[in-house]
């Protein structure tokens, strides 16, 4: 089932194509040599080179190219082995330049394939037109004073890759989808944070309608969209509006946008009236750049296994199904903590306990995997202590609790609390009788055909037991009596 | 004989022998600076008390037995290049007061080998110009005067004007130029004394106020070619702060200026005698020729077909880069700024105010042709007809080891003159441009004098990186010239 | 191609630089006389010929990536037409 939004006139289908800037991964900038740590003191991360001052040149990053080469190798897309740096001539406040230092007619990555995963568990290759490495602007800070902006270079000159999306994408639903798994891919191989709240991500969403069969309409281009949920918020306000454009006789214009999030609605850039023509030229302070097959090679060969993979690893090693594999692998931290709960043990209970009980517990305690109490190594201990029947699967629960509060292992809880399974047979018959006795009424109601009361005395047993009855064998024996 | 008459390579030796000591030696140029610089204009900036420290300097590490290749003696910097500390102004209104907290990578390896800075030189306002005629600062002076005519004011030639002017007048014994298009090289002959455009990439940018990326290339400007040669040992190097600089050893160049021409093959370009070259341009360059062939070089006509092109070439490339090169002059982060109602009108009003009327003329000319719809018929064309520039020389180079021309179409000529028309002034750099398009080296050597008694230069052309060639060929037209002609406004005149 | 005075305001426009409306005629004669100049360009032959960006014939040198450059704010603000502390200050801009 596609989807399609209802207008008066009929269902429209949405085309949406991405354009990502993710902050590359360096120590210094793109091309100077000043630091790219988040959060500095304002103007402190600034060279001469990032300032423009008179005479500065810019010298490029060899690792801001690699994260490049790296990220076009896990996007499955062409390397060009010659691509040259353009700039891209505009003035702004913080663009100190007045140019942008980009790729514009011959990037370094070509075009590739980004596969996404929707909710129905079906998959569909999103085509990449072009990655490109460029630099950063840096900030105005508007609300500082009633007439002044404020500017802040630490960005300016960061290193960025800006990745862009073929218009296959129909839907919020995968834009979203398109966002996450790029940036899980991103993560994956250590060239973007994928941070979008501290903006070493961002989206802009090109965003057209058209009606079934026709040729592709006229695009809006919605900038700076700082979270998934935004994006797809965006995208449906910026549909809907072009769709009413289109329905109440008007024509929508080719523009720049902004995502109010607050009114969920797009509005117009007020700086429209500047008909871009950024008279992109190639920059002459620098040469073509040229890559070394046998450095790429290099690259290629220290790549870490990517999610796509991973996840069909998953499926066929663990046999999981493809809802469990692509959650489990969404994260390159859950994967390997997931592998090393699983490995040697049940490995679809080893799934249900990472995705169930340890992510709700993370959540709860407002952790990540990096930091949480309860390490993979003690997970697999308690799934031991299940598999040997020292304990059943309910005290687990109530151990594995403990073991959040504590970050104490699963075996001295067990002992500490004395949770072991009981599995004398003596004195689960006692506790069975006791239950038979105080209970005579409904004993002889299930003697009577009322056979869904059996649920009803094993819940008695283990509670008399304070739950550390082996389930089996408090079954057989109540089934024993009951007969 | 004064201080300020020595030639830099025996000022160097008098430092040595102890005949005078650096104080002594820049004192003279100071004061002839005192005398001279008011009515020249060759200096926007006198570093007097820092020059005077710096021969200090120079002094006592000598007494401590030190030498170094440039140690105590004076220069002149163009005020394109950066100095730490000092105004650096480009001869714009728009960089205002601006001082930078960086020295160029050249002055920093001129004062590494222990030379002492006189002050920064007037310039063509951000180095465009063939006259000296655009500087915020007023114009320069060229201190020759036309036979019988003392009173005409005649330009030093551009956009080093004030580096031409300063070491013809004996306001310096060297200086660094620039040249994007023959902005070493013209003035040179215009002011009668040696300078060399070396191969791009010979010398660092970076610190440099950037006019065209691609073209620009520092140089040095001197009375001598071995003086030339020994301000472009030290000036010379690769750094790794700029992209485009070459890391190659930096020759001998002073011992190339020693070196025989004999046996070289000297190519003549027929398509350099331009229509309308005046007489005594073209016979000098004959007799250019006949002493190379007098000292044993062969001569060979050559042809650089595409040589007509090159200064339209040159006259699309060289504002494209500029009007991109010069938008950081915007009023934000230093030099001028004019308040405006909003960022644009700030910028607007600055640009207008702070950039001369050519800077203004070629910012348009830059924009126009990179803007959407023009690129390929100009910008793009350009870029082709430059390949095929540089495909003419590399023609040449392979059946000649260096090429004689003249260094521009005439001799110095009045303020004033040339002006009615921006394009009447480009065609000073009809002879010069051809190499900065491709790259190559080239040099000025003063030749001789016109009928009005004007010194006249000689352009000497090499392959890339080969200087030393240049240098050599130069040096033999130097000694075969044996030009002593003086200018009549100079120290001690 | 001449320019015609839209096209001037255009250009001016994009390069920020004032210019009044008394201005435009002169500007507009004065660049059509150089767009006119080098327009002899289009006599050359530039079939199949690859354009030159540079001199340099070589392939970009690349840098280590080691913070080597930056930490000096007063140094970076020192030539500043207007401070606001640690900050370049402009004309409020509006988006
Ligand atoms: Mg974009
Ligand atoms: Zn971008």
């Amino acid at each position: 089932m596609s989807y399609t939004i209802e207008g008066e006139t009929g269902l429209w289908e949405v085309v949406i194509g991405m354009e990502v800037h993710a902050q590359v991964i360096s120590r210094a900038k793109l091309f100077s040599g000043a630091a790219t740590d988040f959060g500095g003191d304002p103007n402190t991360q600034v060279s001469f080179v990032d300032a423009a001052f008179p005479g500065m040149l810019p010298v490029i990053n060899r690792e801001c190219v690699a994260q490049a080469i790296r990220t076009g190798l896990g996007l499955n897309a062409h390397i060009n082995v010659v691509s040259r740096f353009d700039r891209k001539n505009y003035f702004y406040a913080d663009l100190p330049a007045g140019y942008q230092i980009s790729q514009y007619q011959h990037p370094i990555v070509g075009s590739g394939t980004i596969e996404i995963e929707l909710a129905d568990c079906s998959t569909k290759p999103i085509g990449v037109t072009r990655l490109h490495v460029e630099q950063d602007a840096g900030k105005s800070l508007h609300d500082q004073h009633p007439t002044k902006s404020y500017i802040d270079l630490n960005r300016a000159g960061v290193a960025l890759m800006e990745i862009v999306s073929e218009p296959d994408l129909r839907s919020p639903e995968e834009a979203g989808a398109y966002l996450r798994k790029l940036r899980t891919i991103l993560r994956y191989l250590g060239t973007c944070d994928g941070n979008m709240e501290e903006g070493s991500m961002r989206a802009d969403v090109n965003v057209s309608v058209r009606k079934h069969g026709e040729p592709f309409r006229t695009r809006c281009e919605v900038k700076n969209v700082n979270s998934v949920r935004f994006v797809m918020q965006a995208i449906e306000a910026e549909a809907r509006r072009q769709i009413q454009v289109w329905e109440s006789g008007g024509i929508v214009e080719q523009e720049t946008r902004l995502f109010d999030a607050g009114r969920g609605a797009t509005r117009s850039m007020r700086t429209k009236e500047d008909a871009h023509d950024y008279r992109y030229f190639p920059d002459p302070d620098l040469l073509p750049l040229v890559l070394d097959e046998a450095w790429i090679e290099e690259l290629k060969a220290t790549l870490p296994e990517l999610p796509d993979a991973k996840r069909r690893r998953f499926m066929e090693q663990y046999g999981l199904p493809a809802y469990d594999a692509g959650v489990l692998v969404a994260e390159q931290a859950t994967a390997e903590f997931y592998e090393t709960v699983a490995k040697g043990r049940d490995a679809k209970l080893a799934a249900n306990w990472v995705m169930g009980d340890f992510f709700a517990a993370l959540n709860r305690t407002g952790r990540t995997i990096e930091t949480s109490p309860v390490s993979a190594a003690s997970l697999g201990k308690l799934l031991d202590l299940m598999a040997d029947g020292t304990i059943n699967g309910r005290i687990a629960k109530e151990v594995f609790e403990a073991m959040v509060d504590t970050g104490d292992e699963p075996a001295i809880i067990v002992e500490k609390k004395g949770l072991r399974q009981v599995t004398d047979a003596g004195a689960i018959d006692e506790a069975v009788d006791k239950v038979l006795a105080a209970n005579a009424e409904k004993v002889a109601q299930y003697k009577s055909g009322k056979e869904r009361l059996f649920g009803f005395f094993v819940g008695q047993v283990m509670k008399a037991m304070a739950g550390k009855g082996n389930p089996a064998l408090v079954n057989e024996a109540l089934r024993r009596k009951l007969s | 004989m004064s201080l300020t008459d020595l030639s830099l390579a025996a000022a160097r030796e008098g430092l040595r022998r102890g005949d005078f000591t650096a104080r002594e030696l820049t004192e003279a140029h100071l004061t002839a600076i005192e005398a001279l610089n008011p009515r020249l204009n060759a200096y926007v900036t006198v570093m007097a008390d820092r020059a005077l420290d710096q021969a200090d300097a120079a002094d006592a590490a000598r007494s401590r037995g030190e030498d170094r290749p440039l140690l105590g003696l004076p220069l002149a910097i163009k005020d394109l290049f950066c100095t730490e500390g000092v105004r650096t102004t480009a001869a714009s209104r728009i960089l205002g007061p601006f001082v930078p907290p960086y020295e160029s990578t050249v002055t920093a390896n001129l004062l590494r080998d222990g030379a002492v800075f006189l002050g920064k030189a007037n310039l063509d306002e951000f180095a465009m110009g063939s006259s000296n005629i655009t500087s915020a600062f007023g114009p320069v002076e060229n201190p020759w005067k036309r036979q019988g005519d003392p009173a005409t004011v005649l330009v030093p030639g551009g956009s080093s004007g004030g580096s031409g002017a300063g070491v013809a007048a004996r306001l310096a014994l060297g200086a660094t130029g620039t040249d994007t298009g023959g902005s070493i090289r013209q003035p040179a002959s215009f002011c009668g004394i040696a300078g060399i455009k070396p191969t791009y990439g010979r010398c660092s940018r970076w610190g440099i106020v950037a006019f065209a990326s691609s073209l620009d290339q520092a140089g040095p400007m001197a009375r001598t070619v071995q003086d030339c040669a020994i301000l472009l040992r030290s000036m010379a190097g690769h750094d790794p702060k700029d992209s485009t600089s070459i890391d190659r050893p930096v020759p001998d160049y002073e011992a190339a200026c020693r070196r025989s021409v004999k046996g070289l093959r000297i190519g003549v370009p027929r398509e350099y005698r331009a229509e309308g070259m005046p007489a005594e341009i073209e016979r000098l360059w004959e007799q250019g020729l006949a002493w190379l062939r007098d000292a044993g070089a062969e001569i060979i006509e050559v042809s650089l077909p595409h040589t007509k092109y090159g200064l339209a070439a040159y006259y699309i490339v060289a504002p494209a880069e500029a009007s991109s090169n010069l938008a950081r002059y915007d009023g934000v982060r230093f030099g001028l700024r004019v308040e405006g109602e909003d960022l644009r009108d700030m910028y607007e009003r600055t640009r207008a105010e702070g950039f001369g009327a050519e800077v203004r003329r070629r910012i348009l000319i830059g924009t126009y042709v990179l803007s959407a719809g023009y690129y390929d018929a100009y910008y793009l064309r350009a870029q082709k007809v430059r390949a095929l520039i540089l495909r003419d020389f590399t023609e040449a180079f392979a059946r000649v080891d260096a090429l004689l021309t003249p260094t521009a179409p005439s001799a110095a000529f009045a303020q004033g003159e040339k002006m009615d028309d921006p394009v009447k002034m480009y065609l000073n750099d009809i002879f010069t441009v051809p190499a900065s398009l491709a790259g190559v080296p080239g040099m000025s050597v003063p030749a001789g004098l016109d009928g009005d008694g004007l010194p006249l230069g000689l352009q000497v052309l090499g392959r890339p990186f080969d200087e030393e060639t240049v240098f050599a060929v130069a040096a033999a037209i130097e000694r075969a010239a044996g030009f002593e002609a003086l200018p009549s406004l100079r120290a001690g005149a | 191609m001449a320019l015609d005075p839209a096209t001037v305001r255009r250009i001016v426009t994009l390069a920020r630089i004032r210019l009044e409306d008394a201005e435009v005629p002169r500007i507009q004669s004065e660049l059509n006389g150089i767009i006119g100049w080098i327009e002899q360009l289009n006599e050359v032959d530039i079939d199949g010929v690859e354009p030159l960006t540079g001199a340099a014939q070589m392939a970009l040198k690349m840098r280590d990536d080691a913070v080597t450059d930056g930490g000096y704010p007063d140094k970076v603000l020192s030539n500043a037409p207007e401070r606001a502390g640690p900050f370049y200050a402009v004309p409020k801009v509006v988006e």
